[in-house]
C-alpha cells in the first residue's frame, strides 16, 4: 500500500476553503488515513474491527472513526516499523502521570513542520522575525532528553531568528538579555513565544511589579499550552491580554490550541478572539453523553481532526477538552473554516499541557 | 588567512559546519543531519544562523527543513545565488 501523500495540501490557503469543499477534501484525506493506519498498525486495525468499523469505507467527516486521546498513553500506537522511528514525542504531564508517546518518522516530522510553517507564515509574514522566548535556556539544555516544553520551544524557534531567552536559569527576568535584544531590533517587528502560565508568572507579574514597560513597537506574541493553571488563579483571556498590553505595549497577542498528538495543524486565535481550524485540520464538538455532533453554541467534548499524522493513527482524536463551536466560514475576521472556543477540561481529566504542568519548585 | 586571498564560498560553507558542528573536514562531504550528535535540532539552527551570517542571506523555512545534508545544503544555497566554486 502506498503511503498517503498530502504535500499538495501545502499549496492551499491556510484559511481559504469554504465549508462544502473543505469537508469533502478533508473527509477524503482522513478516510485514506484510516485505511493506511488499518493496514499498517495492528492495534488500530483491531480497535476498528472490535467496533465493527469498516476501515475501507468512504465516510463523511463526522463519521470518521476517532480514538480517545488517552489511548496514546496506554499503548504504543504506530504505523511504521520501529526502525523507522525518527523521533518520539511525549506529552507534558505532571509527576506521576502517564504521558502520551507519539512516534514520528522523518516524513511525518517534516510534514508537521511544513504545515506549521504555513500557519506561522500567515501569522508572522514571510520573514523570520527576531524571537524572544519567555522561558529559561535550561529547558533545552539537555540535548539528549527534551521535555515536551523544550520540544515545543525548539519547534517554534524555527520560525524566529536571533532566538533569545528572556528568563535565566532560575526563571527570573534576564533584563540585560531582554534589553540587549530589544536594542538590536529597535525598529523591527519581533516575535515573542511562551507558554501561557509561565508567561503570566515569570514575565507579566514581574514586569508589572517592576513597573516596567518594554519598548516594543510591533510584533506578535504567541502563547499556548493550556488555561487550567490560569483559571485556578482566576485569570481569563481578557485579563491576561490587558496585563500583557500594560507591560509590552504594541504587540498583537495570539493564543493557540494544540497538542503533541496532533503537532503541526494548530488552532490559532483570530482578531476576534476565536480559535480557527486551518485547512489541514478541523474540530467537531460532541455531546458528552451521546457523542452526537453538537449544535453551534452547544457545549461539548472537542474532537480534533488533522491530515498530518502519518506515522501513528492520530488523525481523528477525541480530546478531554470542552469547547463550543461558534460558527463556520462566517467569523468577522474573514477566515474561512470552523471557529470555536475552548472552555475547560472534562471533569476528572488529567492535567496536561506545557503551561498547565508547570510546577514552581521553591 | 592572508590578505588578498579571501575564502571561497566552499571554504566558508565548510567552515560554518566545522565551527558549529565540530566536524572534521574529511567527514563533511557525506555528512547528513543527525549523523553526529552535534547536528541535532539545536545544532541545526546554529548552523543555519552561521550560514545566514556568513553569506548575508535569510533562508526560507522550507529550505531550513529540507537542509538535510552537507550536499543538500549546497543545492539550497544555490537558490540564494550562493554558488560553490569547483
Amino acid at each position: 500500500m502506498k503511503a498517503p501523500d498530502f504535500s499538495r495540501w501545502l499549496d492551499l490557503e491556510p484559511y481559504g476553503i469554504e465549508a462544502s469543499r473543505k469537508s469533502a477534501l478533508l473527509a477524503g484525506a482522513l478516510c485514506e488515513l484510516t485505511r493506511w493506519h488499518a493496514a499498517k498498525c495492528d492495534a488500530y486495525r483491531r480497535i476498528m474491527a472490535v467496533q465493527g468499523i469498516d476501515s475501507e469505507a468512504v465516510l463523511p467527516l463526522e463519521q470518521v472513526p476517532y480514538l480517545p486521546v488517552r489511548l496514546f498513553k496506554e499503548f504504543d500506537l504506530l504505523s511504521i516499523d520501529w526502525s523507522e522511528t525518527y523521533k518520539t514525542m511525549t506529552s507534558s504531564g505532571t509527576t506521576g502521570q502517564q504521558v502520551s508517546k507519539i512516534y514520528l518518522d522523518r516524513a511525518t516530522a517534516s510534514f508537521q513542520t511544513k504545515v506549521l510553517s504555513r500557519l506561522m507564515g500567515r501569522l508572522l509574514g514571510k520573514n523570520r522575525l527576531p524571537m524572544l522566548v519567555v522561558d529559561s535556556p535550561g529547558t533545552v539544555e539537555d540535548r539528549s532528553a527534551y521535555s515536551a516544553r523544550g520540544a515545543g520551544l525548539l519547534g517554534f524557534s524555527l520560525y524566529g531568528q536571533d532566538v533569545t531567552y528572556a528568563l535565566n536559569a532560575s526563571m527570573n527576568l534576564d533584563l540585560p538579555a531582554i534589553e540587549a535584544f530589544l536594542d538590536r531590533h529597535r525598529d523591527a517587528p519581533i516575535f515573542i513565544f511562551g507558554f501561557t502560565f509561565i508567561m503570566w508568572l515569570h514575565w507579566v507579574l514581574p514586569l508589572q511589579q517592576l513597573g516596567k514597560i518594554l519598548p516594543i513597537q510591533s510584533g506578535i506574541l504567541l502563547h499556548g499550552g493550556g488555561w487550567k493553571k490560569m483559571h485556578d488563579q482566576a485569570v481569563d483571556d481578557e485579563t491576561f491580554r490587558m496585563a500583557l498590553q500594560s507591560c509590552v505595549g504594541g504587540l498583537k497577542i495570539v493564543n493557540y490550541y494544540g497538542m503533541v498528538e496532533q503537532t503541526g495543524a494548530l488552532f490559532l486565535q483570530c482578531e476576534e478572539g476565536w480559535l480557527h481550524a486551518p485547512t489541514y485540520a478541523d474540530v467537531i464538538i460532541r455531546d458528552p453523553y451521546t457523542f452526537a455532533v453538537a449544535e453551534i453554541g452547544q457545549e461539548g467534548i472537542i474532537e480534533v481532526l488533522s491530515i498530518v499524522p502519518l506515522s501513528y493513527p492520530g488523525h481523528a482524536l477525541l480530546t478531554e477538552d470542552l469547547g463550543i463551536l461558534l460558527g463556520e466560514d462566517d467569523c468577522p475576521c474573514g477566515r474561512l473554516g470552523k471557529y470555536f472556543q475552548v472552555i475547560g477540561r472534562v471533569p476528572e481529566a488529567e492535567v496536561r499541557g506545557c503551561s498547565d504542568t508547570y510546577e514552581v519548585r521553591i | 588567512m592572508q590578505k588578498g586571498n579571501p575564502m571561497t564560498n566552499r571554504e566558508k560553507y565548510a567552515a560554518a559546519f566545522q565551527t558549529t558542528l565540530m566536524v572534521e573536514e574529511a567527514k563533511l562531504s557525506n555528512l547528513k543531519y543527525q549523523d553526529v550528535s552535534t547536528w541535532d535540532s539545536v545544532g541545526h539552527m546554529a548552523l543555519i544562523a552561521a550560514l545566514e551570517a556568513t553569506f548575508g542571506i535569510e533562508l526560507h523555512i522550507d529550505d531550513i527543513i529540507d537542509f538535510s545534508s552537507y550536499a543538500a545544503g549546497q543545492a539550497i544555497l544555490a537558490k540564494y545565488s550562493i554558488r560553490m566554486e569547483d
